[in-house]
């Protein structure tokens, strides 16, 4: 049987088969691409510190972020999740990790930027650990491709301390 | 389609995808741009479809020759005689003419 559609059919198969090669070539290609992002955080300042009603601390900042994540982007990205994450060691637990502020980043003429503003997601401890804790800010971002595999990493900037007293 | 048609419509299929897969993902590459990797690659498809698919004349350009039914006879093969056929035309009198 030779007919129209088993030739419709032939060419939509093998069609459909060579688009799979080419998104594999295409994750692959991906590796070509160093990338070499760079992060700051500053924390400008410490805007109040307040134990709140069931004991647990919460301190609001205000924070200096600026990145330039351009590097990040090939021709196969499809966007860049990047959050913020204060880190920190209490008695209870040996890694605390509390996301402070994220964004996505659709595309590379967006990649590089700062931004000054308050902690969009509260900083609350579980408990009252937060008096004089130091603490990591570590921004963390996520690659999204448009075909093949996800990956994240992170840069940690550390030396934060947060004051003795409340205000 | 005949014989030799359809191995040329398989086999230009089968290039002419091959090459425009090759020139839209180096151009998408070269471009740094995924969608017109798949627009390229969606155009040529549909390039190799309006070409492969349909029953074009050149794919007819070697007819099969069947033999005459007398000269058939000669060789030993029997030839029916089409039956008369009832007034019910529901069904085609030969597949021959096609293909």
């Amino acid at each position: 049987m030779h007919s129209f559609a088993y030739r419709a059919n032939a060419l939509f198969t093998f069609g459909v088969t060579i688009l799979a090669i080419m998104c594999v070539m295409a994750s692959l290609s991906d590796n070509l691409n160093t990338p070499s992002p760079q992060a700051e955080i500053e924390v400008l300042n410490i805007n109040w510190f307040q134990r709140q009603p069931n004991g647990n601390d919460e301190v609001s900042l205000t924070l200096n972020i600026s990145a330039d994540l351009q590097s990040l982007f090939t021709w196969n990205t499809k966007q860049v999740f990047i959050f913020v994450a204060a880190e920190y060691e209490s008695e209870k637990n040996a890694l605390n990790q509390v996301s402070l502020w994220d964004a996505i980043i659709p595309s590379k003429e967006h990649a590089m930027f700062w931004i000054h503003t308050a902690n969009k997601y509260s900083f609350v401890d579980q408990g009252s650990n937060l008096r004089g804790q130091e603490f990591n800010l570590t921004m963390h971002w996520h690659v999204m491709p448009k075909t093949g595999y996800m990956y994240a990493d992170k840069k940690v900037i550390s030396g934060f301390r947060l004051p003795e007293e409340y205000k | 389609m005949d014989w030799q048609g359809q191995k040329l419509s398989e086999m230009l299929m089968q290039i002419m995808l091959l090459v425009s897969a090759v020139v839209a993902f180096v151009a998408g590459y070269v471009m740094s741009s995924f969608k017109n990797m798949l627009i390229i690659y969606a155009a040529s498809v549909g390039i190799t479809l309006l070409t492969t698919v349909p029953d074009w004349p050149f794919f007819n350009r070697n007819p099969l020759q069947w033999l005459d039914p007398k000269e058939a006879e000669i060789h030993g093969v029997r030839v029916q005689k089409p039956k008369p056929q009832p007034q019910n035309t529901s069904k085609k009198p030969s597949k021959a003419s096609k293909k």
